[in-house]
């Protein structure tokens, strides 16, 4: 039986239909066109839905239950650190004293949003131990384009523009080399060695006097901590170049170890990991970036500092990089985080790390005799599997991660790291029972069983879902990116 | 201390270190050298009760002037309009809000169609067919048209209007860094862009010429007469900044021949917030689909037939392409994307025209009582919701006073427009009523005659 299709809002709409009431004009009516030429007036009104209010409801609570979110159930998602999202942090955004102020209001009024502000960036100093914070950049990409910008910015105030050469390990989320790139340098790949990690000497060969910087994750998207990192930092520091950490893995460490203490020079965070800014769907996130002392003059203006009494944004910086988002960054997502700061304390954050990292270890040893675990060593707060060992059986990892859909899971990242086969990421978060963490096991357990007696039920899944695997080649070959009326 | 979001027992723990075969949780961090390890304990602020931490907050908050309590007139890229009640409660749906970026199409198709419907509504607002997911806001999609339009046309010039909004020209300055383009910033004449001046400028070398609509000042720029100049230069691109509330009433650009338009989405269903997170559009031709940054989502079928949507064309994306991406964005706007479909699904077809015109209306008279009050109005061309008044004195002199009678002023034009002194950029919402322009005229009158 074919599914019957669900409806578009817009095929919900019927002419005549009103979801809005708009206050009645108040003022003496004006001719609006007496001086707008007749072609700069709109001829036909944009094509929005009619639908009354709750058509409107109806169909976005349907769509919500068409979607899965951590609220929703188990969400190991490597790398992303899906961990609950608390619900006073949504009701401190929502505060009228912080949701409904203009960033272009004289900063004496609005004293309150710029004290939060700058205790974030001193907190997020001290988790970092870098020398000063800046909240501006939207996400992490672009808090790793920022922090780029200031070594390029660094290098050329030294009047070394030859750096032009960004060092990305071959396990490297794909933002970094991408980031490099926008950034205008040129990315290039170190290897990793048999334990996963950062391979020295090919460190060593590809080091030279053109690297501007070598951008590293660690503990890395492996979930295995650098153990070689001081090594690391002495020889990318003794060619001139400055060591980029990128924060999407933070929650590991947490006052167990500082990117400033490990020689980084640069530190973009998260806050939508880490801090508990929820994902949204897909943002909005907020990557604030951290640096040290020597950086500090190329930071993006403007910063919040203390004069007196009195929080003032200072765009004094001359050899800034300049602004990298308009007004102040995503100062809602700064809230949230600070509230998750503010419950957690340096006790608690240290508590989510130990946690994050006792979760990921007791679900690689449950899993690792049913799956090919390709780095035997403790992990940090995740893991990376193969599905190796089920492929030969003729399942595949995206089989695997389909068949988790049926069981009301969110699956792994899969197919990364790149550095592994069949990968399958899991991260279990701090904030997961060892109940949950304990069912989702045994269901993996059951889905290898699956795989050797019954592969097609793996092979064809998801059973459960609304819709069934979707033609993503037709999707792209023939894209379809808007509704057209028949 | 309790931590209620960690329900780790001793029990569990014990249990689970035995799993591990280990004896604490010590010993799954030795891998970490002792030289880096950090053996203090961080110096943050003690953590304290839910119920104590709510009352901080709340009293942080009240330090605050808000734009709920004060009449506010201040514009300039952020606007005060009502957000419908229905806003919230959808974006406060969990299932929304608590999950990541739909990787996994079969249980993401509600965010996926979300997106794929605020696809639609912008391509209808601008004119053009395509339009991306979301982008971080406004200035950043502004930027990244720019970055797209060089390594399009490999040409290196971008053309820049003075009357683009200044904190969008100072990212556009900041991203330009990266593949050392060369912006040129043309004079604003009479509140809209110097037209002779860009015909001077403009040559075989431009990438594109950004301009907004209406601009920084609120007036409507004449999109036609600059597109003729353009196509004088074939490769050269028109891209466009606009409030997307204003095309609910404007010929929307992409009838002009823009190639690409931007902007940000603020004005559907997002509160202001200090500046963020807004949200951010980015549309453009059939051309450009495959140059397109961040994230699109496509229609297609499933294996049964059953409508469905994915994520598409990821060919260009970070995760896929590396250093090769059309751009390095990941993690977008989606959530508020998501608020300004449902506020522009409240609004309707009807309703966002409605509410573009009260904009005018309320603006008109606005600025009607200022010429009668005899404050001079400077510019005089056609405007939206925005116009530019010269006061006697400094502006921020004058906004302390209105803040004393519960007023928050206008933008001060000298931050950004050193021959603007004096000059006070004044925005009128359909939130302000009658009897509050009224009042901020009467203020506005004292003040300078006081």
């Amino acid at each position: 039986m074919v599914k019957k299709d669900f409806p578009l809002i817009f095929e919900r709409s019927k002419e005549g239909r009103v979801g809005c009431s708009l206050p009645d004009l108040d003022v003496p009516e004006d001719d609006l066109d007496e001086k707008l030429a007749a072609s700069y007036v709109r001829k036909t009104a944009p094509d929005l839905p009619e639908v009354s209010e709750l058509d409107l409801i109806r169909h976005y609570t349907a769509l919500s239950n068409r979607n899965y979110g951590v609220d929703s159930g188990f969400y190991p998602l490597g790398s992303c650190t899906m961990k609950y999202n608390p619900k006073i942090n949504e009701d401190v955004a929502r505060l009228e004293g912080f949701s409904h102020i203009h960033p272009y209001q004289d900063p004496k009024t609005v004293q309150g949003a710029m004290e939060m502000m700058y205790d974030l960036q001193t907190s997020l100093a001290e988790i970092t131990g870098m020398d000063e914070v800046s909240l501006q950049p939207a996400a992490g990409a672009q808090g790793e384009w920022a922090g780029l910008m200031m070594i390029k910015a660094f290098h050329e105030a030294n009047g070394d523009y030859n750096r032009t050469k960004v060092i990305v390990p071959d396990s490297a989320h794909g933002t970094n080399p991408a980031s490099a790139s926008v950034a205008g340098f040129e990315a290039i790949t170190v290897q990793s060695n048999e334990q996963g990690l950062v391979d020295l000497e090919d460190l060593k060969r590809v080091v030279d006097e053109q690297t501007a910087a070598l951008m590293l994750t660690n503990p890395n998207t492996l979930g295995l901590f650098e153990t070689e990192i001081v090594k690391m930092a002495e020889i990318v520091h003794d060619a001139g170049g400055k060591l980029y950490y990128d924060g999407a893995n933070l929650n590991a460490i947490m006052g167990y170890a500082r990117p400033g203490d490990m020689g980084f020079d640069v530190v973009h965070l998260n806050l939508h990991k880490t801090f508990t800014g929820p994902h949204g769907g897909g943002g909005p996130g907020s990557g604030p970036i951290g640096v040290r002392k020597e950086l500090t003059p190329f930071m993006p203006i403007p910063t919040v500092t203390k004069k007196g009494d009195l929080y003032v944004f200072d765009d004094k910086r001359p050899q800034s990089i300049g602004r990298v988002k308009p007004y102040y960054g995503n100062f809602g997502i700064y809230l949230r985080a600070y509230t998750y700061v503010r419950t957690m304390g340096a006790e608690g954050l240290k508590k989510a790390s130990e946690y994050a990292v006792l979760n990921a270890n007791y679900m690689m040893r449950k899993l690792e005799q049913y799956y090919d675990l390709p780095f035997t060593q403790h992990c940090k707060h995740e893991f990376v599997i193969s599905g190796k060992r089920q492929r030969q059986l003729g399942v595949r990892t995206l089989d695997i991660a389909k068949r988790l859909l049926d069981f009301g899971y969110h699956p792994p990242t899969i197919y990364f790291p790149l550095n592994v086969e069949e990968a399958m990421m899991i991260e279990p978060t701090e904030t997961e029972s060892k109940e949950t963490l304990d069912d989702f096991v045994d269901t993996m357990v059951k889905i290898s069983e699956e795989v050797k007696t019954n592969p097609e039920i793996v092979q064809e899944a998801p059973h459960e879902t609304v819709v069934r695997r979707m033609d993503e080649t037709t999707a792209a070959r023939k894209p379809i990116l808007r509704y057209t009326k028949d | 201390m309790n931590f209620r979001y960690l329900p780790m027992t001793d029990a569990d723990k014990k249990e689970m270190l035995q799993t591990i075969g280990v004896q604490s949780t010590e010993e799954l961090f030795s891998d970490i050298p002792k030289q880096v390890r950090y053996d203090g304990a961080l110096n943050l602020k003690k953590p304290v009760s839910e119920a104590q931490l709510k009352e901080e907050l709340t009293e942080l908050a009240n330090k605050n002037a808000n734009l709920r309590t004060y009449q506010s007139f201040l514009g300039a890229g952020v606007y005060d309009h009502y957000i419908p009640s229905v806003v919230d409660h959808v974006i406060s749906r969990s299932e929304f809000y608590t999950a990541y970026t739909p990787y996994q199409p079969e249980i993401s198709q509600g965010e996926l169609q979300a997106i794929f419907e605020f696809q639609t509504m912008m391509s209808e607002l601008t004119g053009l067919p395509i339009a991306n997911s979301s982008m971080y806001d406004g200035g950043t999609a502004l930027a990244e048209a720019v970055t797209l339009s060089a390594a399009q046309t490999k040409r290196k010039k971008i053309i820049v209007s003075k009357t683009v909004h200044p904190e969008s020209r100072a990212v556009i300055e900041t991203y330009a860094k990266g593949p050392n383009l060369e912006i040129v910033e043309i004079d604003h004449k009479e509140g809209q862009t110097d037209l002779t001046q860009l015909e001077q400028v403009l040559d075989e070398q431009t990438a594109s010429v950004v301009i907004q609509y209406p601009n920084f000042f609120g007036q409507i720029e004449l999109l036609e007469s600059i597109k003729d100049i353009i196509g004088q230069q074939k490769k050269t691109m028109l891209i466009v900044s606009s409030n997307p509330l204003a095309l609910g009433y404007l010929t929307p650009p992409g009838e002009f021949g823009a190639d690409i338009v931007v902007g940000d989405t603020q004005v559907f269903g997002i509160p202001a917030q200090f500046g963020g997170p807004h949200c951010g559009y980015f549309t453009t031709t059939k051309k450009l689909m495959r140059k397109v940054p961040g994230r699109l989502v496509g229609q297609t079928t499933d294996e049964e037939g059953t409508r469905g949507f994915v994520l598409t064309l990821q060919a260009r994306e970070q995760h896929i392409r590396r250093e090769k991406a059309t751009s390095n964005i990941c993690s977008n706007q989606a959530l508020s994307a998501l608020a300004s479909s449902v506020a522009m699904t409240s609004l309707g077809k009807s309703g966002l025209q409605k509410l573009a015109v009260l904009n005018m209306q309320k603006a008109r008279y606005a600025k009607q009582k200022c010429i009668e009050a005899r404050i001079p109005v400077t510019f005089d061309g056609p405007f939206f919701n925005e116009f530019v008044i010269e006061l006697p004195r400094p502006v921020a002199e004058v906004n302390d006073k209105l803040f004393a009678k519960g007023i928050i002023g206008g933008y001060d034009l000298q931050r950004a427009y050193p021959e603007l002194a004096c000059h006070m950029l004044v925005a009128v919402t359909e939130m302000r009523t009658k009897d509050d322009i009224d009042t901020f005229i009467k203020e506005l009158e004292e003040i300078i005659n006081g």
